[in-house]
């Protein structure tokens, strides 16, 4: 399992033996992708049933598998010509090792990503600034991660800086009384930074553990408000040097590949350290981290399956991959 | 690699022209970046390889004409091929014999539903209706009071009612209900129903939308989805038109740069059309939807149809002609003619955004790279500059000597270096374009002809 930032707020290690009365995490990772993992093994089932020699017709199958999971046509591409290599050298025989060489290839592409982000110094709070297009779960991710936090025993401050959207606070300010942590805001259309300095000053008189920070939805293609990001994070710098600790970007599991573009142009303006994959409960695949993986190297570090407060789940890379092809 | 699908369909045909003929073995390698490029826009995989089947069909056996170059052939097949599952029909809604008319708003979580309520709330006053809006998504948390807000700033009515009591489907079964009663009392003549986002494969809350259909009989039930869905459009689409029957989509956050190939998905599977896009958070910001300007972004050909528009919508065609004229014949433009010209530009939106617009390929294919360097701020600062001149000096460049620039440099918070380097280009392109002007000929023919700004 990854490092995360928070160390491992979701719960005692797999390792742990207690843990035989809830589903493991392992499971729960898996729960989430089964329906992913029954589209695409089913299919390459499929396909190499079809005889024991592996041919270029198969891996062409194999092919369209990857893509219509988002991974993209580079990424695919990328990983089907060593697979090829093989095949054409009579490597591969049977599905079972085909697949086994597919889930190397994918773990060896999200594997290479640094797992670790910065840590706040000490009686510094960590300020973890939340990003992303809009539409994508920045606002609920926050109320699972502020839970998840208060679950561990840390104190945490939210700060409402969407404050554009209609009822973007007053959405915040509902997970705040769920969880048990105050919000600090401003007023609609109030400047996101200005309320940043405010959450930030009240943390380090706190001595609060966490400042989440949540920002409006915006398009990676709009400069002045991307720039606002770059605004909010110098005023981050001048308060808590070194923050935000972390900034996560967080994307929808249905995005196809323009996800690529939105981690590059997000990485660019907020430095982004780390996405979470929200709705991955649903039949989308979220198959583009591979390729964002593949391209930029930022980790996934968590997944959202659902819209209970308990429904986030740090990042297995090994189970993201086993799930898809067990 | 998408942005020149035409450099490599090129390469793909550089042995056709001798041929004569299009045929199996020379459309190969042109159908492969077709696959490819269709396939990076999102496009589902399936419809994709429906389309290839297509255009090979219709592509083989054509002859070379000397016309059209083997490219421009397939390119033609490819676009008629994807406007014909697209489809013509744009933004119509069908309206109740008997008011009021109920759209039934659809989709996944974070589509943007709620916002395109409000849009289509604001489309409909415009065109002198009286909408009413209600919101019966009593889960996720301020979801309501976000439509209320959004009813407030278009004024538009809103059916608000009292969530106590009922929960769940029962809540909005009832919520639905009043607000139906309510627009009828209030003279409402459309109601708009916004409802929570939900999974296609949740079955309870899939019933409560065939519940609310029961109930509220709507003329439209529009499908909300994201332009940057991957090939997950399909299997969403296809869930929520078989448990409700789709009446029209409307394809949201189309102001980004998504490729939109989710709409040929969508189309494709379920046969109805996508009546609107969303092109922005303002509450104007909903367009109908033209197929082919889709299609050209699908195929990377860029949006000139859209950025044709939104010139002429923004721009001030006089003062742009007079400024043409101006810069071209006679004294040339002053700093002030500059300052207006950069002005308008700045209304068309940012400079990506307006690259972002044109074709990636051909005379435009270095354009996206060489705009990316230049910062929207560096805009911003020209401007500052020019404002801190006197009138004087903006109609005499030459007469602003050192203490000048510094005193300018002062009043706009830049830099001597950057005042020179202003007035640097700016003599370089009055001359420029005087000697365009001078010669009379070909060029400044053409940039008068165009009418936009020169830059």
């Amino acid at each position: 399992m990854i490092q995360t930032l928070f160390g491992n707020p979701f719960g005692k290690p797999e390792a742990d033996k207690e843990e035989e009365k809830k589903p493991g995490l392992f499971d729960r990772m898996k729960q989430a992708v089964t329906r992913t993992r029954e589209n695409l093994s089913e299919r390459i089932e499929e396909i190499v049933s079809i005889g024991k020699e592996i041919d270029r017709d198969t891996l062409d199958e194999l092919e369209a598998s990857l893509i219509s999971a988002d991974l993209g046509v580079n990424t695919t591409h990328k990983i089907l010509e060593s697979l090829r290599d093989r095949a054409d050298r009579k490597q591969i025989k049977d599905s079972d090792e085909l697949k086994r060489l597919l889930k190397e290839e994918l773990l060896a592409i999200l594997a290479q990503t640094p797992a670790k982000a910065a840590k706040a110094l000490d009686g510094e709070p960590e300020v973890v600034l939340v990003v992303g297009v809009n539409g994508t779960g920045k606002t609920t991710t926050i109320g699972k991660l502020a839970n998840a936090l208060r679950a561990d025993g840390k104190s945490v401050l939210l700060c409402a800086a969407d404050t554009f959207r209609a009822a973007a606070i007053e959405q915040l300010e509902v997970w705040g009384s769920r969880t048990g942590v105050e919000v600090i805001k401003t007023k609609p259309g109030g400047d996101p930074s200005a309320v940043l300095f405010d959450a930030l000053s009240a943390a380090k008189a706190r001595k609060t553990d966490y400042v989440i920070v949540d920002t409006a939805g915006r398009l990676h293609t709009k400069t002045s408000l991307m720039s606002e990001l770059d605004k909010m994070r110098r005023t981050a710098q001048r308060i808590s040097p070194g923050a935000p600790h972390e900034t996560l970007l967080v994307m929808d599991a249905t995005t196809g590949q323009n996800g690529l573009q939105q981690a590059r142009q997000f990485t660019q303006a907020a430095g982004v350290t780390g996405i979470v994959l929200t709705k991955l409960d649903g039949t989308a695949k979220g198959g583009v981290v591979i390729a964002i993986s593949q391209e930029l190297g930022l980790p996934v570090r968590y997944v959202g399956v659902g819209e209970q407060i308990g429904d986030l789940l740090p990042f297995d890379a090994q189970a993201f991959v086993d799930g898809l092809f067990e | 690699m998408f942005e020149n699908l035409s450099d490599k369909l090129q390469r793909a045909f550089k042995n056709l022209r001798g041929q004569g003929i299009i045929n199996e073995e020379n459309i190969g390698e042109a159908l492969k970046e077709i696959r490819m490029a269709l396939l990076e826009a999102d496009v589902n995989f399936k419809v994709v390889k429906e389309l290839i089947e297509h255009i090979r069909e219709k592509a083989l056996g054509q002859e070379v004409m000397t016309a059209l170059s083997p490219t421009e052939q397939v390119v033609k097949i490819m676009r008629d091929e994807m406007v014909a599952i697209l489809g013509k029909d744009t933004a119509k809604l069908k309206f109740a014999s008997q008011p009021p008319t109920v759209v039934l708003m659809a989709g996944l979580q974070g589509s943007g539903k709620t916002t395109t309520s409000g849009k289509l709330a604001a489309w409909l006053k415009k065109g002198g209706h009286r909408p009413m809006l209600v919101s019966v998504d009593v889960y996720r948390p301020a979801a309501r009071q976000q439509l209320k807000i959004v009813a407030d700033a278009i004024k538009a009515n809103i059916y608000e009612g009292k969530v106590d009591g009922d929960v769940g489907t029962a809540l909005v079964e009832r919520l639905a209900k009043e607000a139906r009663r309510d627009a009828v009392n209030s003279g409402c003549d459309v109601l708009i129903v916004d409802t929570a986002g939900r999974l296609h494969i949740d079955d309870q809350l899939m019933d409560e939308m065939q519940v609310l259909k029961k109930r509220l009989n709507p003329q439209e039930i529009l499908f909300v989805a994201d332009a940057m869905t991957g090939q997950d459009a399909v299997k969403s689409a296809d869930e929520f038109h078989k448990k409700l029957t789709l009446t029209g989509v409307v394809l949201s956050k189309m102001d980004g740069d998504a490729r939109g190939g989710a709409a040929l998905s969508i189309r494709n599977v379920t046969g109805q059309p996508i009546k609107f896009i969303g092109v922005g958070e303002k509450y104007d910001a909903l367009e109908p939807f033209h197929p082919d300007r889709i299609v050209s972004r699908i195929m990377g050909m860029g949006d000139m149809m859209s950025l044709i528009e939104k010139a002429e919508e923004t721009l001030d065609k006089k003062q742009s002609e007079d400024f043409a004229k101006k810069a071209l014949t006679g004294d040339g433009f002053s700093l002030g003619d500059f300052r207006d010209q950069l002005r308008q530009v700045k209304k068309l939106g940012s400079l990506q955004s307006i690259v972002g617009m044109l074709p990636k390929v051909g005379p435009f294919a270095g354009m996206q790279a060489a705009v990316d360097k230049v910062d929207d701020k560096e805009l911003g600062r020209v401007e500052a500059i020019i404002n801190s001149m006197t009138p004087y000096e903006r109609d005499h460049h030459e007469a602003i000597n050192g203490s000048r620039r510094k005193r300018i440099a002062r009043g706009s918070g830049t830099s001597v270096q950057e005042v020179n380097q202003l007035l640097r280009q700016y003599a370089q392109m009055k001359k420029m374009f005087k000697q365009m002007g001078k010669g009379g000929g070909f060029m400044a023919r053409k940039m008068m002809g165009m009418k936009m700004p020169g830059m």
